[in-house]
């Protein structure tokens, strides 16, 4: 919370979203939005179903070909990288899907050192040293290690995929939806876990979320994507905001039980 | 890709010094203890020589950037010194990275992971074993199965009006059967003209062209005709069910059906196979019919046998019995593949790869079983002189 008090201009910009149009099946997904990430903040992303969340964190890692606009990271256009360029960008973030994504034919520390393997000439014994940190830092068990995807329950799957996600030391983190799905305790668990990670590592969270309690738990600031637009601020300069969709998600029943907690 | 080292400025790279000062060891650490420098600082780390030091003095308040891989590199460090008797006297790093040594040192102590290699003799011992057990369960569940549906084949036929599902076992004729018959047609007439053209090329040595005919009678009828067809359904149909009962399977609409109080044989399994019983036998018939034609057409061009005598012969050549013969298979084939279909289908796990897999065993295994079941028949016909 102490980053977003400072004045916008003297911070690094990792993120630089400008005039980014997006279509989906005919339909208008984002109409020139605008968005700044800066380092060593958290940044939490909301909006209703279909606003287009995924398909923005999608845009930024360059799964989506926007239709129009520019997208920078690490200040380098994304769109214009060729394939080398790119390996440069990607060994700075770490992505963790909404199941986690892992590869399904192998076990979690082979997953864990996909990354290490595919950029990194290190020897087998300090991978699998650092698979072990990993798994520790993510606060999952010993023997989760050996295990395979289909072995592990919905909140391990999340760990797991965030442990390959952190495998590189990644300055830039995506988080989609990292706690839908979660029961409450294991959700906390997890807001905490992202905290703490993010403090001790130094990250920069680009997080997708409905969950209003992580929201308040982890984030600096909070962009909502509403009317095909993005409007960002912290959690209080949004719900003075007059309009209808952001009033009714924050102050709402379930917003306001999250937020007077 | 490997990230190098060429590709930052030289003067972030990270240094590690070694110094004695009497008993005294001074390791000093500085530059950027990252991740990408991990492989190059590891051995360094391995190699320096504690020798009679029995204090160390870890310095790394030259250290510019640290993150995970580098602090574990030093937490590793600091232990082995503990491990082996000696005493850590200091251990200094700049103070915006205490809480990542902190959480390092305190949250990780497991030790680390072990790889099974996959490419070792006894890796492939465990497979082949895994894999014998797997063919038992496999015929096991398969035999449990096939009980299950003739359980419920008997109650369709007791109450056909309570568990029969009519409008779905008509959907399934029309999809297994009448949807089939281009692909089933077309692939049984070219069977019709190769056979014939084959046929023709050897017997014309002997001057026996007319015999072609009864060559394609006979190979058509008896044999090809209904496995070509089973064959095609299998890759068809079989696959399909397979597909589409497995994608219930893991959209857990087959657990909804049962939460429902639908009972998932009767609405998925039967009317399938019993679809496939239906039309396999006649699909069988347009199949025998349609090679016929190719084989009639090839004769007219390829040896000049008009339309009326290639009749004549080829009802010299076959007898009805020849046509039953073959026939009569097809709903043996029909129930193996509705059968082999359903059963992976219902076999499918909640994950991503499973449908896939289970759908190319399903063709694999029904293919594999009419095969046999076939060459059953032929030794069946054999010992009854048919």
């Amino acid at each position: 919370m102490s980053m977003s008090d400072k004045p916008a201009a003297n911070r690094e910009v990792v993120v630089r979203v400008r005039g980014l149009v997006n279509e989906l099946g005919g339909n208008l997904i984002h109409d020139h939005v605008d968005l700044d990430l800066y380092r060593g903040e958290v940044l939490g992303v909301v909006g209703g179903s279909g606003s287009g969340k995924s398909v923005l964190l999608r845009s930024i890692v360059g799964l989506n070909r926007p239709r129009e606009g520019s997208i920078e990271v690490f200040g380098q256009d994304i769109s214009k990288l060729g394939e080398r360029a790119l390996h440069t960008v990607q060994v700075r973030w770490g992505v963790l899907f909404q199941e986690g994504a892992l590869f399904s034919s192998q076990t979690v520390a082979e997953n864990i050192q996909v990354p290490m393997r595919e950029y990194m000439k290190m020897s087998e014994p300090l991978m699998n040293e650092i698979a072990s940190m990993k798994l520790s830092m993510v606060g999952l068990p010993e023997d989760a290690a050996r295990k395979y995807p289909s072995e592990l329950s919905g909140g391990m799957k999340k760990r797991a995929g965030l442990a390959r996600a952190l495998a590189l030391d990644p300055d830039l983190l995506f988080l989609d939806e990292p706690t839908a799905g979660l029961d409450p305790i294991s959700a906390n668990q997890f807001d905490e876990l992202v905290h703490d990670l993010q403090k001790s590592l130094g990250l920069t969270v680009f997080m997708v979320t409905h969950d209003l309690d992580t929201l308040k738990a982890t984030t600096d600031r909070i962009a909502v994507l509403v009317n095909r637009k993005i409007k960002v601020g912290t959690i209080d300069e949004l719900r003075r905001d007059p309009d209808p969709w952001i009033q009714e998600y924050f102050s709402g029943v379930r917003g306001r039980a999250a937020l007077a907690s | 890709m490997t990230v190098t080292d060429t590709d930052v400025p030289a003067d972030t790279r990270p240094w590690l010094r070694t110094e004695r000062r009497g008993r005294v060891l001074r390791l000093t650490a500085g530059g950027e203890w990252i991740v990408r420098y991990a492989a190059r600082l590891d051995p360094q780390l391995h190699a320096y020589d504690l020798g009679d030091a029995n204090e160390v003095e870890i310095d790394g308040r030259a250290i510019t950037r640290l993150d995970s891989a580098g602090a574990w590199l030093l937490v590793r460090t600091k232990r082995a010194v503990e491990e082996s008797g000696k005493t850590v006297r200091a251990f200094t790093l700049p103070d915006i990275y205490s809480t990542l040594i902190h959480t390092i040192d305190q949250e990780h102590t497991a030790p680390p992971v072990v790889i099974v290699p996959r490419h070792t003799f006894s890796a492939l011992l465990e497979r082949l074993g895994r894999s014998t057990v797997h063919v038992l369960k496999q015929g096991y569940g398969m035999l449990g199965y096939l009980g299950r549906v003739t359980v419920e084949w008997a109650e369709a036929i007791y109450s056909p009006r309570g568990n029969l599902r009519v409008p779905a076992l008509i959907h399934q004729v029309e999809e297994i059967g009448i949807n089939a018959l281009p692909i089933v047609g077309l692939l049984a007439f070219l069977i019709g003209i190769v056979l014939a053209y084959q046929g023709a090329d050897q017997l014309r040595r002997f001057g026996a062209e007319i015999f072609t005919i009864n060559l394609l009678g006979v190979g058509v009828l008896r044999e090809l005709g209904g496995l070509v067809t089973a064959i095609i359904i299998a890759g068809r149909s079989g696959s399909a069910f397979t597909a589409q009962i497995g994608t219930m399977k893991v959209n857990e609409e087959i657990d909804a059906m049962q939460t429902i109080g639908i009972n998932t044989v009767d609405a998925l399994v039967l009317p399938r196979i019993l679809g496939l019983i239906i039309a396999l036998p006649f699909l069988t018939i347009y199949a025998d019919v349609m090679a016929m034609v190719g084989g009639a057409v090839m004769c007219y061009f390829d040896l000049g046998i008009t339309f009326p005598v290639f009749m004549r012969q080829l009802h010299e050549a076959i007898s009805m019995n020849t046509f039953l013969v073959g026939v009569i298979k097809a709903p043996v084939f029909a129930l193996i593949i509705g059968l082999v279909g359903c059963y992976e289908g219902l076999q499918v796990e909640r994950n991503a790869d499973s449908v896939g897999r289970l759908t190319t065993r399903s063709v694999v295994e029904a293919i594999f079983l009419i095969i046999v079941l076939d060459a059953g028949f032929s030794i069946l016909f054999s010992i009854l002189k048919i």
